[in-house]
């Protein structure tokens, strides 16, 4: 397993794109950090940006990088290796390799000028959401055989979280907004990594007070350790999930 | 050593293999013949495990491949079109192989066809680059380094020149006489005479024949295979 993990890696590496991808994580860092004077805001700028395109880059280069192995992929399947292995490798490498991106991208200029909980938490759920969109990725590019399809079907899965999904909370809050709806937020925002990423951060940034009611309803769950540690543990189900399908759907695939 | 019991699979609605039965033994060397799209490569895909039949099993040794994987070290496999990471170089590639595959079994590897085919000079060179030819000398090169004991070649010569495609028939009558079984697929019918002993007929994904090439020789009145298996073909 270790040994394909590295070949992934190796493989990764030689394509430069994932270094082009810190190098913009930094400069985009280091770049919203100097144009605010205070760190606090900058923060808040960065999130933003982040959560856009921490995603995006997630999903697409690795629904990408898996089609482009398909002949990597078929020349270890037909030697002595566990067709789970190979996955789970194939996984690990890439998530590997987003996370060690952010975290050299994002995760150094944050420790420098917000070295605080606050940037903590965005340090660990920047990487926890690249390792989700990597696994997202993975299950799109199994179920479908067809390159441009998959790749389409990862650019919607995006879409969908990073703008559809708000769409519809908001038609909902709308539609139904003679009945209360808080509660029910939190359940609705576990639906969404991208969302559930950003409702914890926020709330750590005691910016909760221009939530209105909801916000107050938010800190209550998020605030506790127990709303903390669940929606940690929703976002480790939502990288393990889509995998543990992909895996039992590459297991029987003919290549 | 490979038997496959009734294994079926169907590509939509296309009966790729269907109730196909086989048994193949140590020292034998089989050809596999049939029309285009008979199932020959699919039969070689499922045996890999790259396939996974509908029904039916395949068993190596007496265990069915369905969730063993370590058969696959004694296996050397030549794909029809070598397909692999366009960005690596030969060396890499061989070197890949070879870092994967040691730690199964401790075993000598086989750099004959390596030296044969001049490979050597070409180590840099990356995958992408290399002519059709080429690529069907490494893919060779690496069904041969483990010194497997089944080799199963799929169009083996398809793309070689003449010379290298002697280099390899020679290597695989030497495998075969160190008692190794080796399947083969070929349309060349002419090379196959002096390779094989037994001949697999496949038609639609079923199997018409297996018989040893003498009984061939024998029912058809035919001393060359082309010619006995244009008589087969004609009869049908």
């Amino acid at each position: 397993m270790k040994k394909v993990i590295k070949y992934v890696i190796i493989d990764i590496l030689r394509n430069k794109i994932i270094i082009a991808y810190t190098l913009f994580l930094m400069a985009l860092s280091f770049g919203i950090f100097s144009l605010e004077d205070n760190p606090a805001k900058g923060l808040l700028g960065l999130l933003n940006i982040i959560l856009i395109i921490v995603p995006l880059v997630s999903i697409i280069f690795s629904t990408i990088y898996v089609y482009n192995s398909a002949e990597f992929i078929e020349l270890l399947v037909s030697q002595p290796l566990q067709r789970k292995t190979i996955w789970i490798s194939l996984f690990t490498g890439l998530s590997c390799s987003m996370a060690l991106a952010f975290l050299f991208g994002a995760g150094i200029p944050v420790l420098i000028y917000q070295a605080d909980i606050t940037g903590f938490m965005m340090i660990v759920t920047g990487v926890l959401l690249s390792v989700i969109f990597v696994s997202i990725a993975l299950l799109a590019a199994v179920k479908t055989r067809d390159k441009a399809k998959g790749i389409g079907i990862a650019i919607l899965l995006w879409l969908y979280f990073s703008v559809l999904f708000d769409g519809f909370v908001l038609f909902l809050l709308f539609q139904f907004s003679d009945y209360p709806l808080e509660k029910m937020m939190i359940g609705v925002g576990m639906l969404n990594p991208i969302d559930l990423t950003r409702i914890m951060i926020l709330l750590k940034m005691d910016v909760s007070a221009l939530m209105g009611y909801t916000g107050a309803v938010f800190k209550d769950f998020f605030g506790t350790q127990t709303g903390m540690g669940l929606s940690f543990l929703v976002l480790l189900g939502w990288a393990i999930l889509p995998m543990w399908f992909s895996i039992r759907k590459f297991k029987h695939k003919d290549l | 050593m490979i038997i496959a019991t009734n294994i079926s699979k169907k590509f939509g609605s296309l009966h790729a293999l269907n109730n196909f039965s086989v048994t193949c033994n140590k020292g034998e060397s089989i050809a596999l013949i049939g029309p285009n799209a008979s199932g020959k490569t699919t039969f070689i895909k499922t045996v890999l495990g790259m396939v996974v039949c509908d029904s039916g099993f395949i068993t190596f040794n007496g265990s069915n491949i369905k969730n063993d994987w370590q058969y696959r070290s004694r296996i050397g496999y030549m794909p029809q079109m070598g397909r692999y990471p366009e960005n690596m170089t030969i060396g890499q590639v061989l070197d890949m192989m070879k870092d994967i595959r040691k730690k199964q079994v401790k075993q000598t590897l086989d750099e004959e066809l390596i030296n044969l085919f001049e490979l050597k000079p070409l180590m840099q060179k990356r995958m992408r680059t290399l002519s059709g030819g080429t690529r069907q000398k490494v893919s060779a090169a690496l069904a041969f380094l483990f010194a497997p004991d089944v080799l199963i070649l799929d169009e083996p010569t398809a793309g070689l020149d003449p010379v290298s495609s002697e280099i390899l028939k020679e290597k695989i009558i030497a495998e075969k006489k160190n008692g190794k079984l080796v399947l083969i697929t070929s349309h060349v019918l002419s090379e196959l005479d002096d390779l094989v002993t037994q001949v697999i007929y496949m038609q639609d994904g079923r199997l018409c024949f297996h018989k040893t090439i003498e009984q061939l020789r024998v029912d058809t009145g035919q001393d060359k295979l082309a010619k006995a298996i244009a008589r087969v073909m004609q009869k049908q």
